[in-house]
């Protein structure tokens, strides 16, 4: 049944050129995680402490970015906003996509970080003298951060695969890359075999990072 | 693709009928991967809460690959692998096999959750009132485990459902794949990308409000 | 001085202060007894404003806590605040627990704010225990903590809001030293408690709550002797 011959030789030879392109990937994963972390903790805190039109628009965010595909999302920020004379390069529609979908599925996170640390940690802090925004970055915040870690490191895995997506909107990070040089050289399986090894070894990278981070973060 | 042949201009009732026959498709795509990949991840589950060594050994790490590797990836390594073992796969075939796999590693630690959530000493409990092994996880374990993992499952279920749209790569024509071929040929990027959007939301939406106020109820 | 005025407090339609005159004096030592629903505890956090009030004044040092101009992070230094769940910051070990509100609030430099936190936990005898998190130490050294904490804030008052409640029976005398300590050295300190005892053998004065409205106040003698007032009568031998 193996009648194949694999041939390996032309994906050795772009190795360095796929390894870039990986680089590239946790690059955009990465910048993604850091602004969908900034506009999910707005939205979160939106949603908690607001009423009217900011919280409907944070709920509608929220909820399309955890209710649609995400490669509908990122569509939508290459063809759709096209609709509009709109047309944002291949790198700009992944980082945006991913951007929106990481800021939906955290702000739930940061939510229900938010109501794991009881009130009377805020009164505390106001009774001390602290303004509320020192109460908020010194003493909610550093605790929220821990409860939410582990979720935030799962989120920047699922930036690292939600990524590969770029393939289909004509981005090179590592699966637009893996798809160029297959396309060219008809040597698919192989390619993309290596492709995936490059993935396992990226996100098994991300999670080792984090579990040291964590034990140096946190000592309590 | 007929881009190239279409003189349509403008979206039409004909193409909301393309929509509809692709929604369906992905209906069908994602309720067979799920329902087989459910089952399959269950009894998965169960193998590794019995933790033999075998089983840790061996199928622990290959679903853990499924989880680690993008799923486009995994969708276009198998469709040009099976010709290779002699298999022959048409897009639909080879998307279930791997929404399949893809669904059954996911529950397999929804499923391990469920049975480590129910304690020790209930268990004990049931074994004391004579239960067999298979009583105690019928009428113990499952009604009690299900229960504290039934929203972590219909949240697999809802990814696996919206992930379907990515089976597009292989070429097989569900709603994602429909939309983009028409605007292609229409030009209108924003109205089909909003049904084919408001498709999955109407469908994901309700599902997971419905698992959240579960979970609310069970939890009181 | 604290005094407060014609003090109403509503949360939504229900009046839990009802219209509250009482002065405290600076170096007095006032205990607040009452059933829980009282209204005690309100009446604290209306002193130091983290409870908004309906009608009448709060005024610390001739400053009123509620006006509108009132700098009320300013004055919230003077007036140091002790929790029944004692919220320690579980994230900050005990010296930077004590260190963080001078050091922020404060602006003082981090050696001298280590150095006023050393000296206060050495105070409620948690000397040995500077580089340790919250979640290692008993529900007594907790309070303990809160109470060094808030002390290095060097505040004019305290307030306590039933320090003792939260705590395992055989905690309670640890912290309740603590605050004989503090009310020896000259500290003006409100008590809301339900130790008897305490109120008793500490305070100068003993006030008691009943449904919102100060029912009675005088020397503890007066109160636990000779009380006017039937509702006192009645918690007392309820209590005791």
């Amino acid at each position: 049944m193996f009648d194949y011959n694999f041939h390996w030789r032309p994906v050795l030879k772009s190795l360095p050129d796929l390894l870039e392109a990986g680089l590239l990937t946790l690059q955009v994963a990465t910048l993604s995680m850091v602004v969908g972390i900034v506009i999910g903790l707005v939205l979160a805190l939106v949603r908690m402490h607001m009423r009217g039109p900011l919280y409907w628009l944070a709920t509608s965010w929220v909820e399309l970015a955890r209710n649609t595909p995400a490669l509908f999302q990122l569509f939508f920020f290459g063809f759709g906003l096209g609709a509009f004379g709109l047309h944002l390069s291949p790198f700009a529609i992944v980082l945006c996509g991913l951007s929106f979908n990481c800021a939906g599925y955290l702000a739930e996170n940061f939510r229900g970080g938010f109501q794991a640390v009881p009130d009377t940690q805020l009164r505390a802090a106001r009774s001390l003298g602290m303004s509320s925004w020192q109460a908020y970055t010194r003493i909610i915040i550093p605790q929220v951060f821990r409860i939410v870690y582990h979720p935030l490191t799962n989120q920047l895995v699922w930036a690292v695969l939600m990524s590969s997506l770029g393939m289909l909107v004509g981005f090179r990070e590592l699966s637009g890359e893996t798809q160029f040089f297959a396309s060219r050289t008809f040597r698919i399986f192989e390619y993309f075999a290596v492709t995936a090894v490059i993935y396992y070894v990226i996100v098994k990278f991300i999670l080792a990072a984090s579990r040291l981070l964590a034990m140096r973060l946190f000592r309590y | 693709m007929n881009e190239t042949i279409s003189f349509f201009s403008g979206f039409n009732v004909n193409d909301f009928w393309f929509m509809g026959e692709a929604a369906l498709r992905t209906l069908w795509i994602s309720a067979l991967s799920i329902s087989i990949g459910a089952v399959l991840g269950g009894l998965f589950g169960w193998l590794l809460h019995e933790g033999k060594l075998t089983a840790t050994l061996t199928l622990a790490p290959v679903l853990d690959i499924f989880r680690s590797v993008p799923l486009i990836i995994q969708l276009v390594l198998f469709y040009n692998f099976a010709p290779i073992v002699g298999l022959d796969l048409d897009p639909f075939g080879s998307g279930v096999v791997i929404l399949t796999i893809y669904t059954a590693a996911l529950v397999a630690n929804v499923a391990r959750g469920g049975i480590e959530a129910v304690g020790k000493p209930m268990r004990r409990a049931a074994r004391s009132l004579g239960m067999s092994y298979w009583q105690d996880m019928r009428y113990v374990v499952l009604p009690i485990g299900g229960r504290a993992v039934f929203p972590a499952w219909v949240g697999v279920a809802l990814g696996v459902m919206k992930d379907s749209a990515l089976v597009s790569v292989l070429g097989y024509v569900e709603l994602l794949k429909a939309s983009q071929i028409l605007i292609t040929r229409t030009q209108e990027p924003f109205l089909i990308l909003s049904i084919a959007g408001a498709f999955y939301f109407a469908l994901s939406f309700p599902v997971s409000r419905y698992a959240a106020k579960l979970e609310q109820r069970w939890a009181q | 001085m604290i005094e407060i005025r014609g003090l109403e407090k509503y949360f939504g339609a229900l009046q839990v202060l009802k219209g509250i005159d009482l002065d405290v004096e600076k170096g007095e030592v006032l205990s607040v007894i009452g059933a829980s629903g009282s209204g005690k505890s309100t009446l604290l956090y209306c002193i130091n404003g983290l409870e908004p009030i309906q009608k009448g004044a709060v005024i610390v040092d001739g400053t009123d806590v509620h006006a509108k101009g009132t700098d009320i992070n300013k004055l919230r230094q003077k007036l140091g605040m002790v929790f029944q769940q004692w919220n320690s910051f579980p994230h900050l070990t005990a010296l930077e627990n004590v260190a963080l509100a001078p050091k922020i609030v404060k602006g003082k430099s981090r050696a001298e704010a280590q150095a006023i936190a050393e000296s206060q936990l050495k105070h409620v005898g948690l000397g040995d225990k500077l580089n340790v998190y919250p979640g290692a130490l008993s529900g007594g050294q907790q309070q303990r903590l809160a109470i060094a904490r808030a002390l290095a804030m060097e505040p004019t008052y305290m307030l306590f809001d039933e320090a003792t409640s939260a705590l395992d029976p055989e905690l309670v005398g640890e912290v309740l030293d603590t605050m004989r300590l503090l009310a020896e050295e000259g500290m003006t300190m409100i008590c809301v408690t339900h130790e008897m005892g305490f109120a008793r053998d500490v305070s100068d004065r003993v006030a008691y709550f009943h449904q919102g409205v100060m029912e009675e106040i005088g020397p503890p003698e007066q109160i636990f002797g000779d009380a006017k007032s039937e509702n006192t009568r009645k918690f007392l031998a309820n209590v005791r």
